[in-house]
């Protein structure tokens, strides 16, 4: 597979707090245009592995590449210019919480671009009625908002910028089945439109089975397999069997 | 590399033709954003042709859609990898939306401003007092039943706002009585009456600024850091949680809080006083050559003692304001960051000045009484 290819790469990864390592000699890739899903038991190092991927925690060992660059060696303005393809959606949303959703989709845009205050305006609008909200919703402040308004609100703040690569962390954690449906469907519809790459950590069985190409199943401090889920179902490890083939895992992907 | 956006309009076939060129992205599309937003379509449809575009986000589409106008989506023609899904996904998310109501007159807002204001100090007054009458009853109630009150809280409280307190109340009052010396002594000496620091400072330390410089100091230091860990605990339904559990965030939050410094208020106030004298005795000491034997045996022969009660006398009631306006701030604070913020700031303002208000009325007071 040639470097173009491939929009994240991580070779040797070690991470650890204090003496408790979390990963240990992880590999990881992630095509161009493909939505990978990373899953793992709770405490596994899903979201550890996210935070080290956009250099929100500094690794102990190991490289990672980002679009064919270094992101630990990257400095200034080249990591600058890096940060402004990627968006990325917490677990919880951390939208920032005196001001308003509009103005929070605003926040990249005023950073990193030359817009006028009304173009800003009228981009930020459209995101927030791209991620499913309606326009209304701009106006208000995230505590007014519901847990499904809020991930969607903070998905509208992540592509604010129409990034290349898109992290989300338990987008659809916490969502009734309707919604967290709507959600997968969003997911993939914006995917495919603006031909985003997306980092998907989840422990929904269901979101993997509705958006993703891929899955890498972490476990043990690396990545123990990647593949579809048929391709998964048929690996003899008891975690990945467990998941797949418990009462949980037949169900949603019988569909 | 990016190429600037550019467009054209044209007539082709008896319809009007919007050709965009270049890479309409959102690093790009300012510099054709006015120009668009000052075009005049004529009537009918237009047909776009993205046969020249090179890269497209949804910002660049969003543009070409707004210029394009609303209704039914615009016929496209040429072929481009991208372009016909994205400014289909962006066609359909532009409801218009109508801005923030507009913030009346500066005169009128003022008026308002003040009225509102007028009113939510008198029912600041009266809830504060509300909880002071709510927290005092359980206070005593638990007091009466000392087995259901909560100690280890208590103590710890104890220790984190009263011992750890103790050094910078010292040393802030040590440096205050150094001051006080200093100031008495340069007016004294005009009528060679220097030795008068000595009452200057021992009256002044025991019955103001000992007990007034700890009520602040604890305003800032722990009156803050009350309505931070309780708000805290309102933001992350910690309150809600205990409530549901049968547990009164009254007994188990508030009262440890006041009975701790109830307690040791007074206690940080009498190191306070005693260092704020030891101020005053090093500079008679080293600058006014007032031998530390003479200041004690004149402190002993000329400051009547009951100064030191005046002064400790106050020291639970700051006490107890600090620790009451602490925690009703804290319970009150919502779900936002700015709501801790904002109250942790009224929690400060509203506990040094009811100090210092309280601090007159009891001047006033023990003036009456003529002590």
């Amino acid at each position: 597979m040639s470097a173009r290819e491939i929009a994240i790469r991580v070779r040797g990864l070690k991470t650890a707090f204090g003496r408790h390592v979390v990963h240990e000699n992880l590999d990881l890739d992630l095509r161009r245009g493909e939505i990978m899903g990373v899953i793992g038991g709770s405490g596994s190092g899903k979201s550890v592995l996210l935070r080290a991927i956009v250099g929100l925690k500094r690794p102990a060992a190991g490289s990672i590449e980002v679009f064919g660059e270094d992101i630990l060696r990257l400095s200034g303005s080249a990591r600058e210019r890096l940060e402004r393809r990627w968006g990325l959606m917490f677990q919880d949303g951390a939208l920032f919480s005196n001001l308003t959703v509009r103005e929070n989709v605003i926040v990249p845009l005023a950073e990193h671009t030359n817009l006028s205050a009304r173009l800003r305006r009228e981009i930020a609008d459209m995101k927030i009625q791209l991620a499913g909200l309606g326009p209304e919703a701009g106006l208000k402040y995230p505590s007014d908002l519901s847990g499904g308004m809020r991930k969607r609100a903070a998905l509208a703040r992540a592509i604010a910028l129409d990034p290349d690569l898109v992290f989300l962390d338990e987008p659809t954690a916490g969502l009734d089945p309707i919604t967290a449906a709507g959600f997968d469907a969003l997911i993939r519809d914006l995917q495919q439109s603006l031909g985003l790459t997306v980092f998907l950590v989840t422990h929904d069985l269901d979101t993997l089975a509705a958006t993703c190409d891929r899955i890498a199943v972490l476990a043990d401090g690396h990545v123990i397999a990647v593949g579809t889920i048929a391709e998964l179902r048929a690996i003899d490890h008891p975690w990945i069997d467990s998941y797949f083939n418990g009462p949980r895992g037949r169900a949603a992907t019988a569909a | 590399m990016t190429t600037r956006p550019t467009f054209k309009l044209h007539e082709e076939d008896g319809r009007t033709v919007l050709t965009v060129a270049g890479d309409w992205t959102v690093t790009t599309i300012q510099v054709v954003d006015e120009e668009l937003r000052a075009l005049e379509l004529p009537a009918g449809a237009v047909v776009l042709d993205v046969s020249e575009l090179g890269r497209i986000d949804t910002s660049g589409a969003l543009v070409i859609d707004r210029t394009l106008g609303r209704g039914d989506r615009p016929e496209i023609l040429g072929s481009h990898h991208s372009a016909n899904d994205i400014i289909a996904q962006v066609h359909q998310a532009t409801q218009p939306l109508e801005d923030e109501p507009a913030h009346p007159g500066s005169v009128f807002s003022l008026f308002e401003r003040t009225g509102r204001g007028s009113v939510k100090v008198w029912q600041e007054t009266v809830a504060t007092l509300s909880f002071l009458g709510e927290a005092l009853y359980r206070t005593g109630a638990l007091v009466m039943r000392p087995a259901r009150l909560r100690w280890t809280p208590t103590v710890a409280v104890m220790e984190e706002a009263g011992l750890d307190a103790l050094p910078i109340v010292a040393f802030l009052s040590f440096f205050v009585g150094m001051v006080v010396a200093f100031i008495g002594a340069t007016t004294l000496a005009d009528f060679g009456a220097t030795i008068f620091v000595v009452e200057l400072v021992g009256i002044s330390m025991m019955r103001e600024f000992g007990v007034i410089l700890t009520a602040i100091i604890l305003a800032g230091r722990t009156n803050s850091s009350f309505t931070a860990q309780i708000g805290a605990m309102r933001m992350r339904q910690e309150i809600d949680a205990m409530t549901t559990l049968g547990l009164s965030p009254m007994e188990v939050l508030v009262v440890p809080r006041i009975l701790a410094m109830v307690l040791m208020t007074p206690v940080l106030s009498m190191v306070a006083t005693l260092a704020g004298i030891a101020g005053g005795v090093v500079v008679g000491w080293l600058a006014l050559d007032i031998n530390p034997t003479v200041f004690a045996a004149r402190l002993q022969d000329y400051v009547p003692v009951s100064n030191f009660w005046v002064g400790l006398s106050k020291a639970p009631v700051f006490g107890l304001v600090v620790a009451l306006i602490g925690c009703r701030q804290g319970l009150l604070v919502g779900g936002s960051v700015q709501s801790l913020g904002h109250h942790t700031t009224t929690s400060v303002v509203q506990a040094i000045f009811s100090i210092i208000v309280i601090d007159a009325l009891f001047a006033i007071f023990y003036m009456e009484l003529g002590i």
